[in-house]
């Protein structure tokens, strides 16, 4: 019924946890809803000198499958420039997870997390500083 | 001496699920068909899910066991006396005949009826096939109307469905929160081509007792017949047929320790009830239900009736002490337990509970050694919330987290510690992973956010 890597992420899951949103450093991509059965929390912890991804952590309340997706998101953000995360691909994480027709709006949940968080980051950035290169890379969030 | 082993075997399995590697072997022409269940060493793998054993079963409300009695009252009808209870020529039919009359008496007696009004069919949804279509069927010219409730098993709801498009018109009552019916409003609904009422009398997902006694006023009144689906009340709750002024009744066989396949129908004589068959053919059973009646399994059905009704009220004792076990049990650990359906007009063998910030789904994936189940089997398989549960107005958030515990007459206390210790574990677990969960533990309100729906 499942794959074993839905079972190894819902067994185990990776990166469960949250940090402070109040932190400059920190996006945070909060998506769905409870009437549909899923919310996703993945946050993202960025180097504002290299934009690089330091650390990425979640929280899940959904379905076996909306647990490994977002878990599979946080291992691949890590250690990751954002401009390359944005371009991760909601059939990748399907792929790799080899999620059933009926899950596939897990993984298009866990990409619109990665994008919400880096764009909240952005959102923080920019009213923080007003730097010309946090809103050149929102553009490149955006156009992604 | 067959179902002393039996039972033992069952006991074995109900009380120590890790000893299932006893289990007689499935022969080679079954493993064929069936996926087979690998027995390894280390635990059972089946569909990609790896358990220590056999799961302790807590989903009654789908199906139960046969109890050892039953089984033992049914084999000789199968190796011996395998005769066609229709053949009229020789013994072997006139036993099967006598075997099938005597169970057709059992039927009756356990809810105050007489033999003769009880019809043998395949099960409760073929009896409410009947009911619901063939009574408008055969009334058609004067009666176009029927009022049911939103709660209703599918095989009703369907089979209104089917009637709708041939014309007739349906009114679902809408149920209050606690799952009952509004009276008042059912007798608001009555309309002089209004040709039958159907409500179910006990719910199969949420386990809430109608006030089938205050229906039955009402329908006699308005001298409209009453028809209820009683596949989860048969046995497990006092019927009777007269003081509920109930005219057709749909029973199961193997929801109460019988077999599967086998179900039966009451249908009052006085005032008469009509239908017109869905099935047509050698004319068994009255008319109503042609084909020839497997004797092995009313046999049994009639044998687990009467079982019941020796031993309702010990069960019932039993069942409603279990359950007060597994609530207060899961209760003393966790908080945001609600109970969905009312408490007190309840069959205790269900308990459906929904734990907020934890998805019924995940839940359901984590607590394998448990066999529940979210809702009614029928439907388990979809995504969409019960409709039962939203009928009862549960919050959306709220019905995708729900969990129907169903308690038997084989469930015993050692089953119940174990569901409490697991699925507390499983709620624990899943809560810490839970966004919803921390955003109540800081105080925000979460029907203050603005989701974005999709």
């Amino acid at each position: 019924m499942y794959h074993e890597r839905v079972l190894d992420h819902y067994n185990n899951p990776r990166n469960v946890g949250s940090f402070d949103k109040n932190d400059p450093n920190v996006g945070t991509g909060l998506v769905g809803a409870p009437a549909c059965g899923d919310v996703m929390k993945l946050q993202i912890r960025v180097d504002d000198e290299t934009g690089k991804i330091v650390d990425a952590c979640f929280k899940t309340f959904g379905c076996g499958s909306a647990i490994a997706s977002s878990s599979v998101a946080t291992e691949w953000v890590k250690g990751k420039q954002m401009e390359e995360v944005v371009t991760i691909k909601n059939t990748e994480i399907a792929k790799h997870l080899s999620l059933p027709p009926v899950k596939l709006h897990c993984s298009m949940l866990a990409e619109d997390a990665i994008k919400a968080a880096v764009k909240d980051y952005e959102a923080k950035r920019s009213k923080s500083s007003g730097s010309q290169e946090a809103t050149h890379l929102e553009e490149k969030a955006a156009g992604a | 001496m067959f179902s002393k082993l039996l039972s033992t075997a069952v006991r074995r399995n109900l009380i120590q699920p890790t000893v299932a590697r006893g289990l007689p072997k499935t022969f080679s022409t079954a493993a064929a068909a069936v996926e087979p269940l690998v027995e390894e060493s280390s635990g059972i793998t089946m569909k990609g899910v790896k358990i220590s054993g056999r799961p302790l079963y807590l989903d009654m409300q789908a199906t139960s066991p046969v109890d050892p009695r039953v089984l033992d009252a049914m084999l000789p009808y199968y190796l011996s006396r395998y005769g066609n209870p229709h053949s009229r020529t020789h013994l072997y039919g006139w036993e099967s005949e006598q075997a099938v009359e005597s169970a057709r008496a059992q039927v009756a007696a356990l809810i105050n009826a007489s033999p003769k009004e009880i019809i043998f069919t395949s099960g409760a949804t073929e009896s409410n096939n009947i009911s619901v279509k063939g009574v408008l069927h055969f009334y058609k010219d004067k009666k176009r109307h029927v009022i049911t409730t939103q709660t209703e098993h599918k095989c009703v709801l369907d089979s209104c469905r089917h009637l709708q498009q041939e014309g007739f018109d349906i009114t679902y009552l809408p149920v209050k929160s606690d799952g009952l019916v509004d009276l008042e409003k059912l007798r608001s609904e009555i309309r002089p081509d209004t040709g039958l009422i159907s409500v179910m009398m006990v719910n199969n997902e949420i386990g809430v007792i109608q006030p089938m006694v205050e229906i039955g006023k009402i329908c006699k009144e308005f001298n409209v017949p009453l028809h209820t689906d009683a596949a989860q009340a048969l046995g497990k709750i006092p019927i009777d047929v007269d003081k509920m002024n109930i005219s057709l009744m749909s029973l199961s066989g193997h929801k109460i320790y019988g077999p599967k396949g086998i179900g039966g129908l009451y249908m009052r004589r006085r005032p008469r009830i009509r239908v017109e068959p869905q099935m047509n053919g050698g004319g068994q059973e009255r008319g109503i239900r042609s084909g020839t009646v497997p004797t092995p399994l009313v046999v049994g059905f009639g044998a687990a009736c009467e079982l019941a009704m020796k031993e309702m009220e010990y069960d019932d004792q039993r069942i409603r002490a279990l359950q007060e076990r597994l609530l207060n049990g899961i209760r003393g650990k966790l908080d945001g337990v609600v109970v969905n359906g009312s408490e007190e007009s309840r069959y205790p063998g269900n308990l459906n509970l929904s734990f907020a910030f934890v998805e019924g789904e995940s839940l359901l994936m984590g607590l394998k050694e448990v066999a529940v189940s979210s809702g009614s089997a029928c439907t388990s398989a979809s995504l969409e919330p019960s409709y039962v549960l939203r009928a009862l107005g549960v919050e959306e958030d709220m019905a995708h987290t729900s969990i129907r515990y169903g308690i038997g007459r084989f469930t015993t206390e050692e089953e119940i510690d174990r569901a409490v210790e697991l699925t507390v574990r499983q709620v624990e677990k899943l809560r810490e992973l839970s966004p919803l969960y921390e955003m109540y533990k800081d105080g925000i309100d979460i029907k203050s956010i603005q989701w974005s729906q999709h």
